[in-house]
């Protein structure tokens, strides 16, 4: 093997092995804590880079151990996992920095960085995961990574908030782990993209196959918040504002809908599971959980929660698009994976800023608040109108995407949820933005209570939330362009529907 | 004789501990301590030369004083075998070493603790026993030496719980001791020979061989704690010392597990038919579902992870259903999932056996800090001694059955057993039972994150004790990376992955 076989490994060596340093560290070792963080995050960009430049040149990754009889560790490059390394890897190192700022003198700050690039690793390996087995390792993996990150501040409430999410992730991942060894019994390792090997079997094993289906995304559907597996993604918010970044954005959800995309896609293949009729129960479900968590999110007054249910809502785009057979719906899926996920940090990260700097988590709080913390936001502002669907924000080109996908298809229907949908959005994002830059202030006078007199708050705080609305813009505005978002993902469409 | 260097090995792993065992005897405390010690390295060095050996060769038999069944007695080393010693071997050592830092460092201990070390090496000597017998009286021998070693071991800590345990402890034992012996005098009576290998072949099926059967599969499933046998397991191993513990719950179960799955894939063919494996395996369920929701309710640390024993050894009794073919089934299609049902057991119990003992021990360095092992000893242990929250972590993944752990792949070969037997029924209890143990397994995590209380006592722990739960943790973890070795060297010699034809003979060779 080259150099160059190496690099998928090397991509989650290289938060792996910062954070189990991280764990050795003493908890004062700040400086070089912060080093390795950020050396590993910048150096899992690169790599990724690297791999994806590599793949593009027709470089071929696989890697294959045999960790035990039947678990077989494999790591492959596709362009589907590389989207996802990339989204992850970027934000990771976004949120490493917000992290950083955020966490600056709070107690226990060793346990949360070796813990946090744990969850990154985990997050990375879903991606590059060759076969359903690894998938599946790594995949609990994070429920155990993330545990800790959950209860972090140890507080009743966030303890309680552990044990919920606990339910709900063991929960699914024992329901995902009788269908693995099911499919495994059934059809032997099956690796990503082999469709032709579980279409083979379809013939003897029909039931059986479309029972294991529904168990794998039942599995799969905790982490996706999929109604009514949703409800540990609302509890859970009272983490730090970095770890719901991560959860919402990075990593929890996005494995989980990551974990549809493959198994639609890669595992049963599209037009096996349409012809099957396995994907209309999941198209009701998601459209149920568009609108459930809109109407949901409407009633919320912390803002934490109300971005919560927002997220429930968005995921299931992702899954709708899914259900729905075509390449314009796919890529509409596809690509909403990327914004979601940078649109979604945004608003997390506003929340924490918000929350750091002035003490506010109630939406009724934030009466002008725009004029204290104009390019906070300003972001938020961005990443609100993208949510709701408003040119040229990255949201727009998913939903007119879903939305051409569900008229080639036939399902008109689909059409009318993403409207409601967008109406539900903006009735409970525009009172936010409203309040920030067009009511006055309270009379109560408000203090800082951290940040330079001259920065609305700490520089390591206020960049990632920049950075992030710049992405959702960009990936809206030049979303023809060759290396945008939405290429790649019509790209992967494309070669799905391949003859 | 040119092959005596090597046969020997199956006589020493029982003459060592054995020999240490006595010599301990004539020292007082403080050299006991040293000599147990070494009896136990030294046991340990023969256990890996032994297992080095039968690795070369494929195992080793041992005719005792030369002479040959029906006369003599034999000692098979086989790979199955092996893996049990080497089992023993692991755990053993480690607790040896904690034992001895607990016992120096600990002033309040009656007087007699250090009868720890003669009493630990003769009951090594014994599962070693039990783990190469071939004859039916010799395991009967080895399984009174354990019985008796461990009750003695039970009672060392002198308070009254441990003492009231004790005594149930003993009456159990010695009923099931005298139900197998029963079942033994049964078998001797009807073919003449206590020899398995000449009893595979000699059995019958009729209502002496059935009664023989029940008797010594009851006899064994109260020794080993198998539900609904189980209720004095509990209050034992949550009022020992944790060395004591971790050795009873770890190993001296599996000893009589070991002789169960012997006899039944060895001996019991002709006389068991499907339904007996069904019933085996609902009471494995049952005790799966039970034992965890139990450990769930428990308000001490130590009743938690005992009762979590209750539910573990439940899967082994799982594995039964699976190796007894139905009706109408042919054996070549069969040994498509026995012979995940054999990895199952072996991996279930080497798991359990490190993971357990590494959470007793780990139990035992929480009694010493905080004094106590009720909830509010584990508040904040995350920071407080994060080396011991990180076994209890790891040990407990394992228990759960999460990846990449050597539960995990127990669990996976037990549900892949099922699914492909059809016997898909037993992968709710199993996924049931992942669940309830990540309940309670996350409920002591839960504790262990939660910041604690200022007035909570925090005395000072030697470093060895965390060293050795952490070390068995770990081990429970790594055994999944030799799987393919340990699993071609046992595939190399039945029974192991051979099933269990019902109505039909051994399968010795």
């Amino acid at each position: 093997m080259t150099l160059q076989q190496w690099l998928p490994l090397l991509i989650l060596i290289s938060s792996l092995v910062p954070g189990c340093i991280i764990f050795l560290l003493r908890e004062e070792q700040v400086a070089l804590r912060t080093v390795l963080n950020l050396g590993g995050a910048v150096a899992k960009v690169v790599l990724v880079a690297w791999v994806f430049l590599a793949y593009r040149a027709g470089e071929t990754f696989a890697f294959d151990f045999a960790l035990a009889p039947d678990l077989t560790f494999s790591l492959r490059v596709d362009q589907l996992g590389l989207f996802f390394a990339g989204l992850s890897a970027v934000l990771w190192l976004v949120t490493t920095v917000y992290a950083i700022g955020y966490l600056e003198g709070a107690p226990h700050r060793r346990r949360f960085f070796g813990f946090f690039s744990m969850c990154v690793t985990a997050s990375t390996g879903i991606a590059l995961s060759g076969n359903v087995v690894t998938f599946f390792v790594f995949y609990e993996f994070l429920t155990l990574a993330t545990y800790p990150l959950v209860v972090h501040r140890g507080t009743e409430k966030a303890v309680n908030a552990g044990r919920t999410y606990l339910w709900y992730t063991i929960g699914g991942g024992s329901v995902l782990f009788v269908a693995v060894v099911g499919l495994f019994v059934i059809a032997g390792p099956v690796y990503f993209g082999d469709t032709h090997v579980i279409a083979g079997l379809m013939e003897e094993n029909r039931t059986m196959m479309t029972v294991l289906f529904f168990l794998m995304l039942a599995g799969v559907g905790v982490k996706a918040a999929i109604f009514p597996l949703h409800g540990w993604l609302p509890v859970s918010m009272v983490a730090p504002a970095p770890v719901s970044a991560l959860l919402h954005a990075v990593a929890v959800v996005k494995a989980g809908a990551f974990g549809i995309v493959r198994l639609v896609y890669d595992v049963y293949g599209v037009e096996l599971a349409s012809s099957m009729s396995l994907l209309t129960p999941l198209a009701v479900l998601a459209a149920f959980t568009i609108i459930y968590g809109s109407v949901r999110a409407l009633f919320q007054d912390d803002i934490k929660k109300r971005l919560a249910f927002s997220t429930v809502s968005q995921l299931s785009y992702i899954a709708l698009g899914v259900a729905v057979p075509g390449v314009l719906s796919s890529t509409g899926a596809i690509v909403h994976l990327v914004h979601q996920g940078i649109m979604k940090i945004t608003m997390f990260f506003a929340a924490g800023n918000i929350a750091e700097t002035y003490g506010f988590h109630k939406v009724s709080q934030l009466n002008g608040i725009g004029r204290r913390m104009p390019w906070t936001m300003a972001s938020f502002t961005v990443a609100a109108f993208g949510m709701i669907g408003l040119p040229p924000v990255a949201g727009f080109v998913s939903k007119w995407y879903l939305s051409l996908g569900a008229f080639d298809a036939g399902s008109p229907w689909v059409v009318v949820v993403l409207l409601v949908s967008s109406g539900l959005n903006a009735a409970y994002f525009l009172p936010i933005v409203y309040r920030a830059w067009f009511c006055e202030p309270d009379g109560a006078e408000v203090h800082k209570l951290c940040g330079p007199a001259n920065l609305e708050t700490r520089a390591f705080l206020l960049a990632p939330v920049v950075i992030t609305a710049g992405f959702s813009l960009a990936a809206g505005i030049f979303a023809a362009a060759p290396n945008s978002p939405l290429t790649f993902a019509r790209q992967i469409a494309e070669r799905l529907y391949l003859p | 004789m040119t092959d005596f260097p090597t046969s020997i090995w199956p006589a020493l792993l029982v003459a060592v501990p054995i020999t240490f065992a006595l010599g301990t005897v004539f020292f007082a405390a403080a050299g006991r301590m040293w000599s147990g010690l070494a009896g136990s390295v030294a046991t340990t060095l023969v256990s890996a030369l032994a297992i080095a050996a039968a690795v070369r060769e494929g195992g080793l038999i041992h005719h005792l004083g030369g002479w040959e069944p029906p006369l003599g007695i034999l000692l098979r080393l086989d790979p199955l075998a092996a893996v049990f010693i080497g089992m023993t071997a692991l755990t053993g050592i480690a607790v040896s070493f904690y034992a001895a830092s607990y016992l120096r460092s600990q002033d309040d201990l009656p007087r007699g603790a250090s009868l720890f070390w003669p009493l630990w090496l003769m009951l090594w000597a014994g599962l070693n026993g039990m783990f190469l017998s071939n004859d039916l009286f010799n395991l009967f021998v080895a399984i009174e030496v354990v019985g008796i070693s461990a009750v003695g071991l039970a009672v060392l800590s002198g308070k009254p719980p441990a003492l009231m345990a004790g005594l149930r402890y003993l009456l159990v034992a010695i009923t099931g001791s005298m139900s197998y012996l029963f079942g033994v005098a049964l078998l001797f009576g009807a073919y003449g020979t206590l020899d398995l290998t000449l009893l595979s072949a000699a059995v019958e099926p009729g209502a002496t061989t059935v009664f023989a059967l029940v008797l010594m599969t009851l006899g064994l499933m109260a020794k080993s704690a198998f539900f609904p046998l189980h209720f004095w397991l509990p209050p034992a191993h949550g009022s020992e010392l944790p060395p004591v513990s971790a050795l009873l719950s770890a190993l001296v179960v599996k000893g009589s597990f070991y002789i169960l799955l012997r006899l039944w894939a060895e001996v019991f063919g002709v006389s068991l038919t499907f339904a007996a494996g069904q019933l085996i395996g609902v009471c494995g369920a049952a005790a799966v579902i039970w034992g965890s929701w139990q450990a769930l309710n428990q308000d001490r640390l130590k009743l938690i992870i005992a009762h979590s024993s209750v539910a573990q050894l439940g899967y082994l009794l799982m594995v039964f259903p699976l190796l007894i073919l139905a009706p109408g089934t042919a054996v070549a299609v069969a040994s498509d999932w026995t012979s995940s049902a054999w990895t199952a057991a072996v991996y279930q119990t080497l798991s359990h056996a490190f993971a357990k003992s590494s959470l007793f021990l780990a139990a035992g360095v929480i009694v010493i800090a905080a004094g106590h092992d009720c909830r509010e000893s584990l508040l904040d242990l995350v920071a407080r001694r994060p080396m011991t929250a990180f076994a209890i972590g790891l040990a407990g993944i394992s228990l759960t059955g999460l990846p990449p752990s050597g539960g995990f792949f127990a669990k996976w070969m037990l549900l892949k057993a099922a699914i492909a037997s059809g016997q898909w029924w037993w992968a709710p209890a199993v996924l049931a039972g992942s669940f309830l143990t990540a309940g309670y397994v996350f409920m002591i995590l839960r504790l262990a994150f939660a910041p604690g209380n200022s007035d909570t006592e925090n005395r000072p722990v030697p470093r060895g004790l965390e060293s050795a739960a952490l070390l068995l943790a770990v081990a429970s973890f790594f055994i999944i990376v030799p799987a393919e070795a340990v699993i071609s060297f046992l595939e190399s010699s039945a029974p192991f992955g051979s099933a269990i034809v019902p109505g039909e003979g051994g399968v010795l060779p």
